[in-house]
């Protein structure tokens, strides 16, 4: 005869409650940093770890503070255009052109066409330069070496460009107050060409290398995923930005440098993780080459400084020793500054990193009275605290990697 | 005469044992040729040493080539200051080294590596021991390397190596039953009824005269690779190392010499890895499949079989220098999944299968 017996088990939620506690057991703090490989300079990280897993993550910055923003009130406008190579010393040149357009604009000055055509130039080759890094550093990050070289290997041949156009292969200084330093060299436009037709067959190879490799996917699909509203909210721009899906590029919405005339698209994520980040990197570089070839295209010619603006632009050097005006007008820059009228401006340029902003405040004369520097990557990495908690402490590599960020721009 | 016969073997193993040193720093400079091949780079080419480097024409290439390079590597661990971080326990600190790279020189006693025809007209192996375990023997002994690791993550001290040995004991465990299971089914093909063939390496290399055993198995020359992968912790499983995360795993505190027994274990290891995988899949010495070996009765035939055999090494050691260059790095819980999840339910299915398949033959064949 067959008999039901009923036994009780208990409260399973109750009894699994009382054992979390000794289940849990104890965290272990971890530091890392400010000098450890997967930094990209000197950030810091406090972690608590559960395992392998991150808790907790305390981002301390700081340990390149330079105090640019206060040294930037001891010089003339032209004086500070080497500190803001040291911003983001990855795209010098696109910081450069980014200073000196703030000082134009509070300056209401129109610099010619020419002068607009390298510096576009300019920014676009510095974006494929900063970008070339940040996916090649972002492989290695994953553990894809190869990558990192290839990538490098290209913006080598990009830096032989830079130095030949700026004198300069690391920290340009190329923009003055008003134009650039010199006038592009005889034959630079070809070459820049051809590089351009070189690095699209060396992305297609990175392209093999990551884009549908399955163990990188692994490790970055839906790993450090941003919503759009925490993007918004956090205020970070550039490709970190469209990668969440949020369609803002300053060279399209707020168009400065005639690049309304260029066609070009710019490519916007879905997810906002750390995958939909590096596609938008690859996707950038291919745009980017696609603007260097059209401004190449219609390369104006004319005068590579504003020749009306007397008291911002220092003169031509033979002009300087065979005139007297010219003379005057040379030793009233160089001894008192590029002159801009009292007021106060805030220009910010689509970087590679993300939107460099300046804001300065004159009183007249040569010299800022304030000048604040918006740093993407201050920005950018403003969300470390909440978007590492949860994830492996393998995934910290590959999110900072993805976000790409410089701690020269963020400390300054 | 019994003096002779106990120097014999010491004297075979000592050459044995500088040959595969030689072989582990030539590795060491075959990884950085290939990976510099591989990334467009030209690679350790301005090493010379005095007299051979300055004969006209050899001397210059061979510098190219990097031929010096692993002495002046080898030299550079030995003359570094020897530094021991105040918070390690001593002991144990010097100890995970030589523990880390005993195992991969012990494995090699039992390694065929080419065969000899005996005054009787039988075929021998070329080996230190042949005992009819072989296999057996070198999981074994092998898998206590794992122990260099640990305790040198332990014995640090410090919170990275003690993350590195975590990884690389939990990673090392897991792949070691599925490479286990892998191998099973070679060698129940190679000691299945009415086959003449041991446990022996041996016997497995001669079982593949005719066919090698990455056609007839090859699920489980996959499986294996993958596990000689990890056990090896190279890209793309080295989770002990991880060198962007862990600084350098279980390796961050050493320097000097004792990180140079490290980086030769690694090497060890990985030229062990290939030598198995070509013992048990890819034929041993027999020349190709379907073809009858062409190597004599001879001397000449055995410095062939030899030749021929470390020339499949060569491969394999490529083929690694290959995929760590080629990969990106697994996260650890992934590493522990594909362990888990795919390869030893794989590794448990074909051993099912195979079991299955030679019942059936067995049954057949009887009756």
């Amino acid at each position: 005869m067959a008999t039901t017996k009923e036994i009780t088990i208990g409260d399973v939620n109750a009894r699994a409650s009382e054992l979390e506690t000794e289940l849990q057991g104890e965290t272990m703090a971890l530091n890392v940093g400010p000098s450890h490989p997967t930094t990209h300079g000197v950030l810091r990280l406090m972690m608590e770890l559960d395992g392998d897993v991150v808790k907790k993550c305390e981002p301390v910055l700081g340990y390149l503070h330079r105090g640019d923003e206060k040294i930037a009130e001891n010089m003339t406008y032209n004086q500070f255009v080497p500190y803001t190579d040291r911003l983001d010393y990855l795209a010098p040149l696109a910081n450069n052109v980014a200073y000196a357009m703030a000082v134009e604009k509070l300056a209401a000055l129109e610099v010619p066409e020419r002068c607009q055509s390298i510096r576009v130039l300019c920014c676009e080759l510095a974006r494929i330069s900063s970008h070339l890094l940040g996916v090649g550093v972002y492989g290695m990050d994953a553990g894809a070496w190869t990558v990192f070289m290839f990538t490098f290997t290209e913006r080598e041949k990009l830096y032989t460009l830079f130095e030949e156009l700026t004198g300069a292969r690391f920290t340009t200084s190329y923009t003055r107050i008003g134009g650039v330093a010199r006038d592009i060299p005889e034959g630079w436009l070809g070459r820049v060409l051809e590089f351009c037709k070189g690095v699209l067959p060396v992305l297609d190879q990175v392209d093999k290398l990551l884009t549908r490799n399955r163990i990188f996917m692994d490790r970055t699909v839906g790993v450090g995923a941003i919503s759009k509203e925490d993007a918004i909210a956090y205020g970070i721009t550039g490709p970190n930005l469209r990668a969440c899906g949020v369609d803002l590029d300053l060279r399209k919405d707020k168009p400065y440098l005639g690049y309304e005339k260029y066609d070009f698209d710019v490519p916007i994520g879905t997810n906002g993780d750390c995958y939909d980040r590096y596609l938008m990197r690859a996707e950038e570089i291919r745009q980017s080459v696609r603007i260097v070839r059209q401004c190449i295209d219609q390369f104006p010619e004319g005068a590579y400084y504003a020749e009306d603006a007397k008291k911002i632009f220092a003169p031509n050097k033979a002009k300087v020793l065979t005139s007297m005006e010219e003379l005057i007008q040379n030793f009233m820059i160089v001894t008192e500054g590029p002159q801009v009228p009292a007021g106060e401006v805030y220009f910010e340029a689509e970087n590679p990193k993300g939107a460099l902003g300046f804001f300065v405040v004159s009183k007249g004369g040569g010299v800022p009275y304030r000048l604040k520097i918006r740093g993407p990557s201050f920005c950018n990495l403003s969300i470390l605290d909440k978007l590492i908690p949860g994830h492996y402490l393998t995934d910290i590599t590959v999110i900072l990697g993805s976000l790409d960020f410089v701690m020269g721009e963020c400390d300054r | 005469m019994d003096i002779l016969a106990m120097l014999l073997p010491i004297a075979f193993s000592l050459t044995m044992i500088s040959v595969f040193m030689g072989l582990c720093s030539y590795s060491v400079l075959a990884e950085r040729k290939v990976s510099s091949w591989i990334q467009g780079r030209v690679g350790p080419n301005r090493t010379r040493i005095p007299l051979v480097g300055h004969i006209p024409i050899l001397g210059n290439l061979l510098t190219g080539l990097g031929i010096f390079q692993p002495a002046a590597d080898g030299l550079k661990f030995l003359f570094k200051e020897e530094i021991i971080p105040g918070h390690v326990k001593v002991g144990y600190y010097y100890l995970a080294p030589i523990i880390a790279l005993a195992p991969a020189l012990t494995t090699m006693v039992v390694l065929p590596f080419g065969r000899y025809v005996d005054p009787a007209g039988v075929v021998q192996p070329l080996v230190l021991a042949n005992i009819d375990v072989g296999i057996l023997f070198i999981l074994g002994v092998s898998s206590l390397g794992v122990y260099g690791i640990v305790l040198a993550g332990w014995s640090s001290n410090s919170k990275y190596p003690f993350l590195g040995a975590i990884r690389s004991s939990a990673q090392m465990i897991s792949y070691e039953l599925a490479m286990g299971l892998a191998i099973l089914p070679v060698f129940m093909w190679s000691s299945a009824p009415g086959s003449e063939y041991g446990l022996s390496l041996f016997g497995v290399v001669q079982s593949q005269q005719s066919l090698w055993l990455i056609i007839w198995q090859p699920l489980s020359a996959l499986i294996f690779l993958v596990a000689v992968f990890a056990e090896t912790n190279r890209l793309p499983f080295d989770m002990a190392e991880s060198e962007t995360d862990l600084v350098g795993g279980f390796h961050t505190e050493y320097g000097c010499f004792k990180f140079g027994l490290f980086f030769v274990a690694e090497y060890a290891h990985v030229i062990m890895g290939s030598a198995l995988f070509v013992c048990l899949f890819l034929g041993g010495w027999n020349f190709l499949p379907g073809i009858a070996d062409p190597w004599s009765d001879n001397v000449f035939g055995t410095v062939l079989s030899v030749l021929w055999f470390m020339s499949k090494v060569f491969f394999m050691i490529f083929f690694f220098i290959w995929v760590r260059w080629t990969l990106p790095r697994f996260r650890y819980d992934q590493v522990m999944s594909l362990g888990w999840k795919i390869l030893l339910p794989l590794a448990i299915g074909n051993l099912v299968f195979n079991t299955l398949i030679i019942a059936a033959y067995d049954h057949f064949t009887r009756n």
